[in-house]
């Protein structure tokens, strides 16, 4: 187990209960009183500290590296998985994963951006951040999916598409587009959950669902916390405050309108119980997926167009109505009030 | 004894001084080849400079203006304009600003035009409101331009210059506008009705990753710049420096991402030709 820097005390206290575990192996005597009560001190720090954490260190959370990742959810929550590799264009980005799995006796295609634990690991599946090929992969996955009407289920762990030579050679940004136009029109159900890091293009282009959902403590964003911070106070070291600007954690995506629903986390964060993670996950899938299974396959299409095409907020005068008169009551009608002037003093 | 004495060599730098002095609203220096060029000479140019062919920013009406026929465009969504949703450190200061100085209300202008006669639904960026970041107003407009297009069956031309890409100042609503975009092109093409995207100088995220990769053709101005990650960012990724065509239209061009360069005078002819040919 890892842990972060407001973790420490957790740290300190665990590892006096490992002490106490190991001294009662020792020794045969029965400790169970003490270890109780540490045991119990812990639950309440774990609150403590969870119940006040900055929205930086909410970003820390979500980027924690013993967080369950797609394939941990894969095997929590799924059985029958078969991977599926390569876009059949160019390779295979470990970066991306893909394939069919059984959930409640229904299958699905599942694909999920994957990180590494360790060096070696993310190195193999750099960092999690994609390649054109990997969205290529997605895409060609999702087809497969439509094409055999089969539901997909999507999840978003990346801090962002990889800015490399080779990526821009062979179109990162057209690899993104594609997989946004097209998701936008498949023609069956796609639950989009956002399970750690939402970064940017990256994540977006996996993340064009009937429904978004979000873990309690992920991200999303349309840059990097620190790449924002680079740009605001020309100092990517002041990431934390950038932070509370930019309005990216799950109470301020839920107002916006980004997300539909955030799904809880067990106390400490998803990698204090991978377990209770995994089933409130699934519950919450489970549910949204039974309710667009029942909606036909056009409403569905014409209803996700809608959704997406409904967010942003902006002004706009309102153009001046077309007077009704009715001739007989011509007279009665008041002067039409010039609603261009009264809006925008209005909104100004 | 001073007529034995060397002058002072300062006087020599005196004439450069005398160089830019020369009013300003007739002739102009140009920033790459540093020489003096008759401001109207390079206007009537589309600001492509006459002694090395750099290509200057245009604003959005300056482009609308050099590519459809003359006295044809009516400008929709006019007084769509950003608000501050996330209240951005910033952001409101930042929009008055670059409202004043570019006299817009967004950074991009949008209508219906005639290119040789044909009607099509036309949006330019401008890359001097907020270096063409789209955020929401943005996305709203060319998601209208689109939907124009599909309704009224003419053909879509976006002239895209969103160096900034999606909007930093509004967040993840900025974010969307890729999706929202995107899925407007989409539906276009289920139509078959044409859609254009001209990249310019420069191009690069969100814009790039959204409706402007995704043209039935896509046309770029010489040596823009276009892609997803910013030079910078590749650099500082890699830690090691790019070569210098790394970007461009040539490079574009060259790995299959666009269809054609065009220069800019050719703009005009080449966009109403493909119109034809889309249209027929």
């Amino acid at each position: 187990m890892r842990y972060l820097d407001f973790e420490r005390p957790i740290e300190e206290l665990d590892r006096i209960i490992q002490q106490q575990l190991d001294y009662a192996q020792k020794t045969g005597l029965d400790m169970e009183g003490e270890i109780d009560a540490l045991r119990r001190r812990r639950h309440q720090l774990v609150r403590d500290i969870f119940y006040s954490l900055t929205p930086y260190q909410r970003i820390q959370l979500a980027r924690h590296p013993d967080r369950p990742y797609c394939p941990d959810y894969i095997r929590l929550m799924m059985t029958d998985f078969v991977e599926l590799h390569g876009d059949r264009l160019y390779g295979d980005d470990p970066a991306i994963i893909g394939g069919f799995a059984t959930i409640e006796d229904r299958t699905v295609m599942v694909v999920g951006h994957l990180k590494g634990r360790d060096t070696e690991e993310n190195i193999k599946r750099n960092f999690g951040m994609p390649n054109p090929e990997g969205f290529r992969k997605a895409l060609r996955l999702m087809e497969l999916a439509e094409r055999f009407k089969k539901p997909i289920l999507c999840f978003i762990d990346s801090a962002g598409a990889y800015p490399g030579i080779g990526a821009e050679e062979r179109g990162q940004a057209e690899a993104i587009a594609r997989n946004l136009m097209r998701m936008a029109r498949l023609k069956t159900p796609v639950i989009v959950t956002v399970t750690g890091e939402g970064g940017s293009g990256g994540a977006l282009a996996i993340g064009v669902g009937d429904r978004v959902l979000l873990l309690q403590n992920a991200y999303y964003a349309v840059c990097t916390p620190e790449a924002c911070a680079a740009i605001l106070f020309k100092d990517r070291a002041k990431a934390s405050a950038a932070v509370s600007s930019m309005k990216i954690t799950a109470d301020d995506l839920l107002q916006l309108g980004v997300v539909d629903e955030v799904v809880a986390e067990p106390i400490g964060g998803a990698h204090q119980d991978w377990r209770e993670t995994a089933d409130n996950l699934r519950e919450a899938i489970l549910s949204n997926l039974e309710e667009l299974e029942k909606v036909p396959v056009d409403q569905l299409v014409a209803a996700r167009y809608s959704k997406f095409r409904a967010i942003g907020e902006f002004e706009e005068p309102r153009r001046k109505p077309v007077p009704f008169r009715n001739p007989s009551r011509a007279s009665k009608v008041p002067p039409e009030a010039d609603s261009e002037t009264t809006f925008s003093a209005a909104a100004c | 004894m001073s007529w034995f004495r060397k002058p002072p060599r300062y006087t020599e730098i005196n004439r450069p001084v005398k160089k830019t002095e020369i009013p300003d609203g007739l002739w102009m220096r140009c920033e790459k080849c540093d020489e003096m060029v008759f401001r109207k000479e390079w206007e009537d140019n589309l600001k492509v400079c006459p002694k090395c062919g750099l290509y200057s920013v245009m604003s959005a009406r300056e482009r609308i203006a050099s590519l459809v026929d003359p006295g044809s465009f009516s400008e929709k969504d006019a007084g769509l304009a950003s608000v501050d949703p996330l209240k951005f450190e910033g952001y409101a200061d930042s929009l008055a600003k670059n409202r004043k100085k570019t006299g817009e209300k967004e950074a991009i202008i949008c209508g219906e035009a005639a290119l040789s006669g044909c009607k099509i639904q036309i949006g330019a960026f401008d890359f001097n409101f907020m270096a063409g970041s789209m955020g929401s107003a943005v996305g709203e407009k060319v998601t209208r331009a689109l939907e124009r297009g599909g309704e009224q069956r003419q053909p879509v031309v976006i002239v895209s210059a969103g160096g900034g890409g999606a909007r930093m100042h509004e967040g993840m609503l900025s974010l969307y506008q890729m999706a929202k975009t995107s899925a407007a092109v989409a539906r276009l093409k289920e139509l078959s009705v044409p859609f254009i995207s001209v990249l310019t100088h420069p191009t690069m995220g969100g814009v790039a990753a959204s409706f402007a990769s995704l043209g039935d053709v896509i046309v770029a101005e010489p040596k823009a710049l276009v892609g997803f990650a910013g030079p910078r960012v590749i650099e500082q990724t890699i830690g090691q420096r790019l070569p210098d065509d790394f970007q461009t239209s040539e490079f574009l061009l060259e790995h299959g991402m666009i269809d054609r360069i065009v220069p800019r005078k050719e703009l005009r002819p080449t966009l109403s030709l493909l119109v034809q040919h889309l249209s027929n």
